[in-house]
């Protein structure tokens, strides 16, 4: 065995996998996990802990998993993280653990996100639970939102003893876990479903069904509801569109409504009663990890899909990952372009995309090189369907029915990064709601954070 | 779970409905709608709130069958539940946001087309309980399909029922109730419309005419209801609006209905698929036009 290299992990193959919904990574088994463990040097002043927003004890439970115990490598994953087989899947780890790890200065860094899916998998597969609360302390709280935020505040507030009940607008809990990360890459039945009873299981009731700020206001469920107070997680909110001529033609759609229709709503299922459009000829705009889930979901449907992103391949902002599968999978990266305009036929019906050819010109304030148009660069693309993948900006719903809470200029919430404190007493905030859209383990973050902060507030009242 | 307490056909393919839902009849305001799915396989379907009893903690929706999904949910009986009912969702009528005073200065006249009875309705009995009494035309298209005549009566100041076959009340289209009305030195201040797409549109056509300004209530596709989707995306006076979050009410006179329409239309294929599929099931195997 050579230290300097991971051991590979095994993958559906790309072109049976263009076909299917199927998992695209298949994962460790024991002996793979425990032979890649045994790469991890446990250095003293493990740099990786320092890469986790939720700052997991790695080596601590690399040693375990190099044992082979892999209940105990679980339990010391759980004192940190809601969402390990989640979080194993989803996290970007090259630019956190992994990017931090020594092993990565001659070689590849250990593939720690991989044996966190292998330790949660193995887990739920044993029956194994985590370690709920001992001692009650007779307060409510109130989590709004079931996402990673929300899940992660509930989980810690529960095991701390608090009385803790998500609100849910959705008819199902896992936020973006359901509606948008697809299932080739997050099973919701085995891997999501198992880790929110986890969750439940700490003690958290979760209602579905309520749209804080129009079923109940934040002031109603502390005065009248009896909670102490209050988490906002409620996510990323109002897709954007561009604004380009054509864009309300049959046909466009924005990635949340694209993925909503197939992951939470399952229409890639044809027993499903929600309809999707199956395009003959997709374009995705935008280079984000959810353009890439959009763009691979359309591929599954049976689409040829073209990513359109207006800046070169290495301004993308999506995963290195992610970008790799889709181009395996046979996506096609139309990059240093940019839609102009949509065009439709005469019943509105998309016919065709107008793009122009991008340069790269001078670094922006984001001190990435600007994009700039090539003139007389025109061209038309012909297609279907166009979805416009280009992030979200926040739902007012609970901001404009919530008074004393305060947002900035993007109208995200204004919450303290340490603690999640808001500017109205005992409203506590995190996730994209504050931060505008980000990845899960960041909102998770967030949620562990203002877990804490609602502890310290509750002990001092 | 959602238990459905009454059930009750009104006429033909057109069926009303009071569910206990809590939390939605504690807040839910005349305009406002909810999202209901029947089971885990369910579509997500918006509804208009008909009529609520806040002691009671129900919620009474009206829906006509027109596709595969409200078939099945008219098949649901007294006692029987739904698995998901949310709301109150949208923006509430503006109506409700002004005071007595200002409304008892103002004419205001209703045109309600087919099961657009529906949601006119709370509307007109808020109204009627803050002591304004309000206009009401109410259109179907033959006397068979009319719905709330009734219960409307008793909350109108005036009601006008027209029937596009003159088979009962006046005869035409609702637009020409209005031309008569006006005729005879009606005057509104203001005009709320609400029905099928195509209804609302010429309706606007003709008070934009008339000068009188008018309010509508659309019902595009829709996903979650929250703003998360913007399927619901509508143009009004230039600007894209969406339905769920900055509607369902928009003036009339700004709508672009053509494009409202052609959206509405996006899934009438999968829709028609559905039918035939819940009507036929395995035996249906093409053939259709709408199959390949």
């Amino acid at each position: 065995m050579d230290v300097l290299k991971k051991i590979p992990v095994r993958e559906q193959d790309a072109k049976e996998r263009a076909a299917n919904f199927a998992e695209v990574c298949l994962g460790y088994n024991k002996e793979e996990a425990m032979e890649e463990a045994s790469r991890c040097i446990n250095c003293k002043n493990a740099q990786c802990i320092k890469g986790c927003p939720v700052s997991i004890n790695i080596p601590g439970f690399i040693e375990k998993v190099k044992e082979g115990n892999i209940e105990e490598a679980y339990q010391i994953i759980s004192e940190s993280s809601a969402l390990p087989a989640v979080c194993g899947r989803v996290c970007p780890q090259e630019s956190q653990c992994e990017g931090k790890c020594i092993r990565g200065i001659k070689g590849d860094p250990i593939s720690i996100g991989k044996l966190e899916r292998f330790v949660a998998d193995w887990a739920r597969e044993n029956g194994i639970k985590p370690a709920g609360a001992t001692e009650k302390k007779g307060k409510k709280v109130a989590v709004i939102g079931s996402g990673p935020a929300g899940l992660t505040c509930a989980g810690d507030l529960a095991k701390m003893g608090y009385d803790v009940t998500i609100f849910e607008a959705l008819h199902e809990a896992g936020g973006v876990l359901v509606y948008g990360i697809p299932e080739f890459r997050l099973p919701k039945e085995e891997v999501v479903a198992k880790e929110i009873e986890n969750v439940k299981s700490l003690g958290v009731k979760i209602e579905t069904n309520v749209v804080v700020g129009k079923s109940v206001t934040i002031d109603e469920l502390m005065e009248e509801e009896g909670f102490s107070a209050v988490f906002i997680g409620s996510g990323a909110g109002l897709p954007k569109f561009m604004g380009i001529p054509g864009e309300n033609s049959n046909g466009v759609f924005s990635a949340n409504e694209y993925l909503t229709r197939s992951n939470l709503m399952k229409a890639f299922d044809e027993e499903s009663n929600t309809p999707i459009m199956r395009g003959k000829k997709v374009a995705v705009v935008g280079g984000g990890n959810v353009a890439m889930d959009a763009a691979r979901t359309a591929l599954r449907l049976g689409a040829e899909v073209h990513i359109v992103y207006r800046r070169s391949e290495e301004e993308l902002p999506a995963r290195v990952e992610e970008v790799h599968h889709a181009k395996e999978e046979g996506i096609i990266f139309d990059l240093l372009t940019n839609p102009v305009e949509i065009l439709a036929d005469d019943n509105g019906w998309v016919t065709g995309m107008k793009c122009i050819r991008m340069e790269l010109g001078e670094p922006d304030e984001s001190g990435r090189r600007r994009p700039v148009e090539v003139a007389g660069s025109e061209f038309v693309m012909d297609l279907d369907t166009v979805i416009m993948s280009l992030g979200t900006s926040p739902n007012p719903l609970i901001s404009s029915t919530t008074e004393g809470l305060e947002t900035n200029k993007w109208k995200c919430i204004v919450a303290d990064e340490a603690n999640g404190k808001t500017t109205k007493e005992g409203v506590y905030a995190g996730g994209d709601a504050v931060t505008g859209a980000a990845t899960v383990i960041l909102a998770m973050g967030a949620g562990k954070a203002a877990a804490k902060g609602i502890d310290e507030y509750l002990s001092g009242k | 779970m959602y238990k459905i307490v009454k059930k009750q056909e009104l006429t033909t393919n057109i069926y009303l409905m009071d569910v206990e839902a809590k939390r939605v009849a504690k807040t839910c305001k005349p305009g406002q709608f909810v999202i209901v799915r029947m089971d885990d396989e369910g579509e997500r379907i918006p509804l208009t709130i008909c009529d609520y009893d806040r002691e009671k903690g129900t919620v009474t929706i009206v829906f006509q069958t027109v596709g595969a999904a409200t078939k099945m949910m008219a098949s649901l009986k007294e006692g029987d539940s739904f698995k998901d009912f949310v709301g109150p969702l949208g923006c509430p009528s503006e109506l409700t946001e002004e005071t007595p005073e200002s409304l008892k200065n103002k004419k205001i006249l209703f045109v309600a087309g087919g099961v657009g009875a529906a949601p006119v309705y709370p509307q007109v009995k808020w109204l009627h309980e803050q002591g304004v009494a309000a206009d009401v035309i109410v259109g179907s298209k033959t006397k068979d399909l009319l719905i709330l005549e009734k219960e409307m009566e008793a909350v109108a100041g005036n009601l006008y029922v027209t029937t596009d076959d003159g088979s009962y009340g006046r005869s035409g289209m609702v637009t020409q109730t209005i031309k008569d009305l006006v005729a005879e030195g009606k005057q509104y201040d203001i005009c709320i419309a609400i029905g099928p797409m195509i209804m609302m549109k010429f309706v606007c056509l003709l008070t934009k005419d008339l000068n009188i300004p008018t309010i509508v209530s659309l019902n595009p596709i829709m996903v979650d209801g929250t703003g998360m989707c913007g399927a619901c995306r509508v143009t009004v006076g230039g600007k894209v609006k969406f339905a769920c979050v900055d509607g369902p009410e928009f003036d009339g006179h700004a709508v672009n209905f053509d494009e409202a329409m052609r959206r509405q239309q996006m899934y009438k294929t999968a829709e028609g698929r559905a039918v035939l599929k819940l009507e036929e099931g395995d035996t249906h195997h093409g053939g259709c036009g709408n199959c390949d």
